[in-house]
């Protein structure tokens, strides 16, 4: 039984409101995100999301949104 | 609803700088407002000032950002005129304690029904780094380049004694603790209290050597421990997080109603 596990639909990436604080990036617990070259976050490893949604709620900027399958 | 529904996003990106943690205690407070249900129009923030006070111009429900420390006066007033109305006051450390403290006392006191947020930096991040009441013995900020004498409040006990029928504490790495201390703080009829440590990089970090705000994130999670744990015991510094007090007491504006009731009926 237990719960279903949440499939991720996409990644939703504000660029002009991320500051590059790397949050996100050390606390996601499957390294799926990195910074760019201009320190912004983005998705390298898309597969390897769990849906923990740790990064959209860790997040002080709002900058990323984990969307999920209903 | 969305996060984004309760937030102001023509002000976005926000004033705060990279890594605060003050942005990741409104994102969870706007989430326990989210689980909770309530309506836009029955949440009240009033604000004083400082990098957290910021808050009320972000959030979108009715909002006042007012004078330094008095966040807590105002809402007091709000609250009396209309106690249907649901009360949040996001605080910084020096706004609530330092300027604030008596207000912030005096709320507590009378338990009046409102949710107090104290975002607990230990600095004052907008103007500059200067100590605050709850930088601590040994710290470092531009007023004090040759490290703090000052002992610091302890939130919780502080609120503890003035009266605070909740009180808790959590930190910014510990964010489904805040929304879930907040959603109780919300629904419980009293003064309610949660203090959430938040990291500031710019200045506290930096003037004492903390690194990054992942760094600061990492000494939270290490430092601290859920209240009442075996692990205080063995490592007395450890900060606990938690709800230490959470009480049904006698609740101001419901006192007051009944004296309103009182003196009119002692008129016939």
């Amino acid at each position: 039984m237990g719960k279903k596990q949440p499939k991720l639909r996409e990644h939703i990436i504000e660029r002009e409101w991320c500051k590059g604080c790397g949050i996100c990036v050390h606390f996601c617990p499957k390294n799926v995100l990195e910074l760019d070259e201009k320190e912004k976050a983005v998705v390298m490893r898309r597969e390897d999301c769990i849906c923990c949604m740790m990064c959209e709620l860790r997040c002080p900027d709002f900058a990323i949104e984990v969307v999920v399958e209903n | 609803m969305s996060v984004k529904d309760y937030i102001r996003e023509r002000f976005f990106p926000h004033i705060w700088c990279a890594g605060c943690g003050h942005g990741t205690v409104l994102n969870s407070m706007l989430r326990a407002i989210e689980d909770l249900g309530i309506s836009k129009n029955e949440i009240v923030i009033t604000s004083g000032i400082g990098c957290s006070s910021r808050i009320a111009g972000y959030a979108d429900f009715h909002t006042f950002h007012t004078l330094h420390g008095r966040a807590l006066a105002f809402a007091t007033g709000v609250k009396m005129s209309a106690p249907e109305l649901n009360l949040i006051v996001p605080m910084g450390d020096g706004d609530a304690l330092a300027i604030g403290g008596n207000h912030f006392i005096h709320a507590a006191r009378r338990n009046i029904d409102i949710t107090a947020l104290v975002m607990n930096n230990r600095i004052y991040g907008m103007t500059g780094g200067q100590l605050s009441p709850l930088s601590g013995c040994g710290t470092k900020g531009t007023t004090a380049p040759y490290t703090n004498i000052d002992n610091s409040f302890d939130t919780v006990e502080l609120s503890i004694a003035a009266g605070a029928s909740f009180v808790a504490r959590t930190t910014t790495y510990h964010v489904k603790q805040i929304t879930d201390l907040i959603k109780q703080a919300i629904l419980h009829e009293g003064f309610s209290v949660v203090e959430i440590l938040s990291q500031c990089p710019t200045y506290f970090g930096r003037k004492n050597n903390l690194g990054s705000a992942v760094d600061m994130l990492e000494s939270f999670k290490k430092n601290t421990t859920p209240v009442g744990s075996n692990a205080k015991e063995k490592k007395p510094a450890l900060i606990e997080r938690g709800i230490f007090v959470q009480e049904e007491r006698p609740e101001y504006c419901s006192e007051y109603e009944k004296i309103i009731e009182k003196a009119m009926g002692a008129g016939h």
